[in-house]
């Protein structure tokens, strides 16, 4: 059993992983971090580089529970992170919520709204609220 | 001659509110697709072609001399801040522009890749401005024959001197005079198939679309996820005095590289950035900085670039040949008016030509204006999925070669030519000797038939001239020197796989 964590290296991805290494040690299960991109814009700010992969991976290494990322390069984020809940059997994913501005809802889907709605797994859905920063 | 007088003329047309706006839009535009890998200049100028039909000459052709400037702007902040080149041109840029970036200095970098662009741009025009017209008036001397060599230079320059492989180069070039045969121009059908639609030819307009845009589109779709690249924040750009004082003389030096590389028949602005680096590494006074991030390497190419597309325009407005891919799409614009190109031009549209020449200056004040303040603007830009881009650019792509002459026919030709562009870059042809071969070839043709018409058919009237004598010992001397080091060192094979996000 796992608990999958929808991260990206902003405010949201960072709330998202403080909640989900939280469940993680209370359940006592694998932390499962995923980190896609659709590789399809030269540049993607929420897909993490590799400084700031590596001050993930040293900071899930201070953590008590056991920890795997999945930092790839895939056609669908949303669906990337449900095939990572379906294959290590999550009991939970966390997802940081973002505001849209009207326009941004009429243009752009919700990976959030996705995974809420085809997840088969409960969903903690957080927003950025001062909770602790595990990168910092 | 007065061309003080022309040129305060040609202000007063560029400085109209109408052509104002075209200036702005196009150095806008220009520098948006500088700063995308895979877009440059001369796909987007192709896929403007159409804008010909309904605006004046003089405001197209301000706002494509924008667009062509600001190509050579925008390609070196993606150099910088990303590490991959936007342009051809800006390949050098790369080398210590993202060093400087990655210690932190990136705003330094683009602060003296803008104001040396700006620099070696103001004092490239004014090089053209005085030297364009003189040129024009000795060439507008020469007979057919020596037009006929010159064209032959051109072809053998683009061919031969670019590019990493002349044998690919020469089965571009050959690929485009074979494009360039299919039509009844001569009164005899050629490569028509007996098809009457062929007969009149294949619109040029229709193979540089689907070249540049419908080749990139499907190579970009055959590659379209892949690892994004990390790009390096920025803010303000600016400058200290210590680097004014280390990049004003790397700008003057570039600029004095570039603008004669551009001038040449064998224009493009690879030769003169790369020999601009290296003029800088060795002149540099702390050689040590180089490969670490030492703004000279940034300041000198970026004003050899930028002084090269000066140097471009001098043989396309005063020979009619142009030597890069813009330039080549810029003539086609020319003649879409009916005008005739060549050395005549500065006699019969003085007035188009020196607007346009004063637009040069304003589009270049314009992009100093627009680069220093929206850099981090321009940056966002790389944030754009290449899918709603490349949709747009197909979009506009189709409707540009249908609107040629409504011929349901010509999406046909713009699919087939466009599968072979991409067939050119899965095989790393470059496509620049194509389509000056597409434009020349006619044109070679026509040259030569007129002067066997004149010589009633006596074949040494080829060489009755000095200039051709001239040019042909120039061409043969360059052969005998690409032969001799061939023979000399046998060239590992290049691998030309880093060339797939270089545009044109």
């Amino acid at each position: 059993m796992s608990v999958v964590v929808m991260y990206s290296p902003d405010e949201f991805g960072r709330v998202a992983l403080s909640y989900g290494a939280t469940e993680a040690a209370r359940r006592s299960e694998r932390l499962v971090v995923v980190n896609p991109t659709k590789g399809d814009a030269y540049v993607d700010t929420k897909f993490a580089h590799d400084d700031e992969l590596a001050k993930l991976r040293a900071t899930l290494e201070r953590l008590d529970v056991e920890t795997q990322i999945l930092h790839d390069v895939v056609p669908d984020i949303a669906g990337a992170v449900l095939q990572a809940a379906s294959t290590t059997g999550a009991s939970l994913i966390v997802v940081g919520i973002r505001p849209r501005t009207p326009v941004g809802k009429l243009l752009l889907g919700s990976v959030a709204q996705r995974l809420i709605l085809d997840a088969e797994c409960p969903v903690l859905a957080v927003k950025p609220d001062g909770s602790e920063d595990l990168l910092r | 001659m007065d061309s003080l007088d022309l040129l305060l003329g040609g202000f007063q047309q560029a400085l109209t509110l109408q052509n104002l706006f075209y200036a702005v839009l196009g150095v806008f535009l220009g520098t948006a697709v500088g700063v995308l890998p895979g877009i440059g200049p001369a796909m987007t100028l192709a896929l403007l072609l159409p804008i010909t039909y309904s605006v004046g000459p003089d405001s197209a052709l301000i706002m494509f001399a924008g667009i062509y400037y600001g190509g050579m702007y925008g390609g070196s902040t993606t150099s910088i801040l990303l590490n991959t080149p936007g342009e051809s041109s800006s390949v050098v840029t790369a080398i210590e522009g993202n060093k400087m970036a990655k210690k932190g200095r990136a705003a330094q970098a683009l602060a003296t890749a803008a104001i040396g662009s700006f620099v070696a741009g103001t004092i490239g025009t004014l090089l053209l401005v005085l030297f364009a017209p003189s040129v024009a008036g000795q060439v507008v001397k020469l007979g057919n024959p020596s037009n006929f060599a010159l064209i032959l230079l051109a072809l053998f320059a683009v061919t031969a001197v670019l590019g990493t492989s002349r044998l690919r180069g020469f089965i571009a070039l050959f690929l485009g005079l074979a494009i360039g045969l299919v039509g009844g121009q001569t009164g005899q059908a050629r490569l028509t198939f007996g098809n009457p639609l062929l007969a009149d030819g294949i619109d040029i307009v229709v193979v540089a679309v689907a070249i540049f845009a419908i080749g990139e589109a499907l190579w970009v779709a055959a590659h379209l996820r892949r690892r994004p690249l990390d790009i390096i924040p920025v803010g303000q750009p600016w400058m200290s005095r210590d680097d004014w004082g280390r990049s004003w003389k790397p700008w003057l030096r570039g600029t004095a590289l570039g603008f004669p590389f551009g001038a040449l028949p064998a224009g493009g602005a690879e030769i003169p950035t790369f020999l601009s680096y290296v003029a800088e590494r060795k002149l540099a006074k702390h050689p040590e900085e180089f490969g670490k991030g030492a703004i000279e390497g940034v300041a000198g190419p970026e004003a050899a670039n930028n002084a090269s597309a000066a140097g471009t325009l001098v043989p396309l407005l005063a020979i009619g040949l142009p030597t890069t891919a813009t330039a080549a799409i810029m003539l086609l614009a020319i003649q879409s008016y009916g005008i005739e190109t060549g050395p005549q031009l500065f006699d019969t549209e003085p007035d188009l030509v020196w607007a346009l020449l004063a637009s040069l200056f304003i589009g270049n004040t314009l992009l100093l204006v627009l680069n220093l303040p929206l850099a981090p603007l321009w940056a966002k830009l790389l944030q754009i999925p290449r899918p709603y881009l490349y949709a747009g650019i197909l979009f506009f792509a189709s409707l540009g070669a249908y609107s040629v002459s409504f011929q349901p026919f010509d999406l046909a030709i713009l699919l087939v030519i466009g599968l072979l562009g991409l067939a050119m870059r899965r095989f790393g042809l470059p496509v620049l000797p194509l389509i000056i071969g597409v434009i020349l070839g006619p044109k070679l043709e026509e040259q030569l038939t007129t002067s066997l018409q004149i010589s009633s058919g006596d074949i040494s009237t080829l060489w009755s001239e000095p200039v051709a004598v001239i040019v042909y010992a120039f061409i043969a001397l360059a052969l005998v020197a690409i032969v001799a080091s061939g023979l000399r060192k046998p060239k590992p094979a290049t691998p030309v796989d880093d060339q797939e996000e270089v545009s044109a």
